[in-house]
């Protein structure tokens, strides 16, 4: 089946098998690595994208058929000119990872919850990330460093801006 | 997961036409995408019904709320007047799930919503919801989170929805549209008991399509709230969860709505539970009569029986928030 997506600025065209779930048509179809697949049952989050620049989803658990006509945001939509979208600075900053396999989504997810929440507190942070899941960090410092961007990004606004 | 065809209905008519044979509707897909990678769901087609103009929420002429089948839950539950007007159908949407399976969840796709059942989600198991006639390995087996109230010696699966308990208490009508065209059915009547055929969750027939589910006009003056208790504080499923419509008058509970879910094999409503609130003071004893009577049918499992004493002081707890009674 034909269908036509923008990711991170750019149409893609392609014809996919209506199975192929969106996460594999990034990472396979469009060689775009940066979309993590962890337990594929739409659970732990790491699969996520911004659908049309302010939804969060979970790309496993949708076909990429969904996503004709729609506009994608992956990670690697993030950095501008070669610099670090100020969340991904401030995930760097904060320590905000150690393995780094759940930060695709908790950056995207982030990224769509300071479009919609300029200023979070605390407890919309932790509410927002609940369906991204950090074996590693404990989560104490992916919430500063969502803090930090947000501080960051109220100063900045242009910053936020990515893709087309 | 296996291949399938994939159709794209333009119409609600085109739809229905397509609606012929092993397929299956398709709008958000959280519930049926996830199914499919586990081989529970293998239809020979998808309808993809995203391109209806289904997705509308908007007051009807009565002053009650239209809510189109294809409204995603994030959408509803953030509405204005969902927020205002009916605040536990919000608080139960926002409880449910993530926020980016709410940015996908249907309205229409909630309603049928299909069990978190463990035995129903693995294929190699024994479910006669799944594979009917196969038995039940939930009865006797891992069955902490299944249900007290409903069952049948076929069948203990909860509906694990929030939304529909809260529609439920809402009293709530779902709108289908069909081979036999239209009909309007109260959520009270849309779901049925497991009995011996589990395998039917609904009255709907091959081939219907829920297109919208409407609120009647806001009860004044009521009080209402939607508590729900899990293993963790977001991003699970309901052990026990209640919602509650009542209002209050001079201190006597004039009007009562209750619903349960997490504890049940459909939305939960005992009209016995509301009448022994109705023309009662908001007392904590009250509450606790009332839920004594809901509880009164209770059939626990190998290791759910907490769930009695759990739903008990679920609804005491929503009862009192609603009515602000301490």
């Amino acid at each position: 089946m034909k269908i036509a997506v923008t990711v991170n600025g750019e149409r893609y065209e392609r014809d996919v098998e209506p199975r192929t779930l969106l996460a594999y048509f990034l990472r396979e179809d469009l060689g775009l690595t940066g979309t993590h697949v962890g337990c594929d049952s739409s659970s732990c989050g790491c699969c996520v994208v911004a659908m049309d620049g302010d939804r969060a989803v979970k790309s496993c658990t949708m076909f990429a058929v969904q996503a004709d006509g729609h506009e994608i945001t992956t990670v690697e939509g993030l950095e501008q000119g070669g610099k670090l979208h100020p969340l991904q600075q401030a995930f760097w900053d904060q320590h905000g990872l150690q393995c780094g396999y759940c930060t695709p989504g908790m950056l995207m997810t982030s990224y769509v919850l300071l479009k919609h929440q300029p200023a979070p507190n605390e407890a919309e942070i932790r509410e927002a990330i609940a369906g991204n899941l950090c074996r590693c960090t404990g989560y104490q410092n992916i919430v500063k460093a969502i803090q930090q961007a947000s501080t960051e990004l109220a100063a900045e606004p242009a910053a936020a801006a990515v893709g087309s | 997961m296996n291949s399938f065809t994939f159709t794209r209905a333009r119409t609600i008519a085109d739809a229905l036409r397509s609606a012929r044979g092993d397929v299956k509707f398709l709008a958000g897909g959280t519930t049926l995408v996830d199914l499919m990678k586990l081989d529970v769901e293998r239809p020979a087609g998808i309808i993809d019904l995203n391109a209806l103009p289904l997705a509308e929420v908007r007051r009807t002429p009565d002053g009650g709320l239209h809510i189109g089948a294809l409204a995603r839950n994030s959408d509803v539950a953030h509405h204005p007047d969902v927020v205002r007007d009916y605040p536990l159908l919000s608080q139960a949407l926002l409880s449910g799930a993530s926020v980016q399976l709410r940015n996908m969840a249907s309205t229409g796709g909630n309603l049928l919503q299909r069990t978190r059942c463990v035995y129903f989600r693995d294929a190699a198991m024994a479910c006669n919801k799944r594979s009917p006639g196969s038995g039940c390995a939930a009865i006797g087996g891992f069955n902490r989170n299944l249900a007290i109230l409903g069952t049948s010696a076929h069948c203990i699966a909860t509906n694990p929805s929030d939304q529909n308990v809260a529609l439920t208490a809402l009293e709530a009508t779902v709108h289908v549209t069909g081979s036999n065209g239209e009909r309007s059915v109260p959520i009270g009547d849309f779901y049925l008991l497991p009995g011996q055929t589990p395998e039917r969750e609904t009255i709907l027939e091959p081939g219907d399509l829920v297109t919208s589910v409407t609120l009647p006009p806001p009860a004044p003056g009521a009080g209402s709230t939607y508590v729900k208790l899990r293993d963790r504080a977001s991003f699970e499923f309901a052990l026990a969860s209640a919602a509650v419509v009542v209002t209050i008058k001079g201190g006597v509970m004039q009007r009562a709505r209750v619903a349960m879910g997490g504890i049940a094999t459909k939305p939960w409503r005992n009209l016995d539970v509301e009448a022994a609130l109705e023309g009662q003071p908001a007392t904590r004893e009250r509450f606790a009569d009332a839920a004594q009577i809901l509880l009164s049918d209770a059939k626990p499992q190998s290791r759910n029986g907490f769930k009695v004493e759990l739903a008990k002081r679920c609804l005491v707890h929503a009862l009192s928030v609603a009515t602000a009674v301490t």
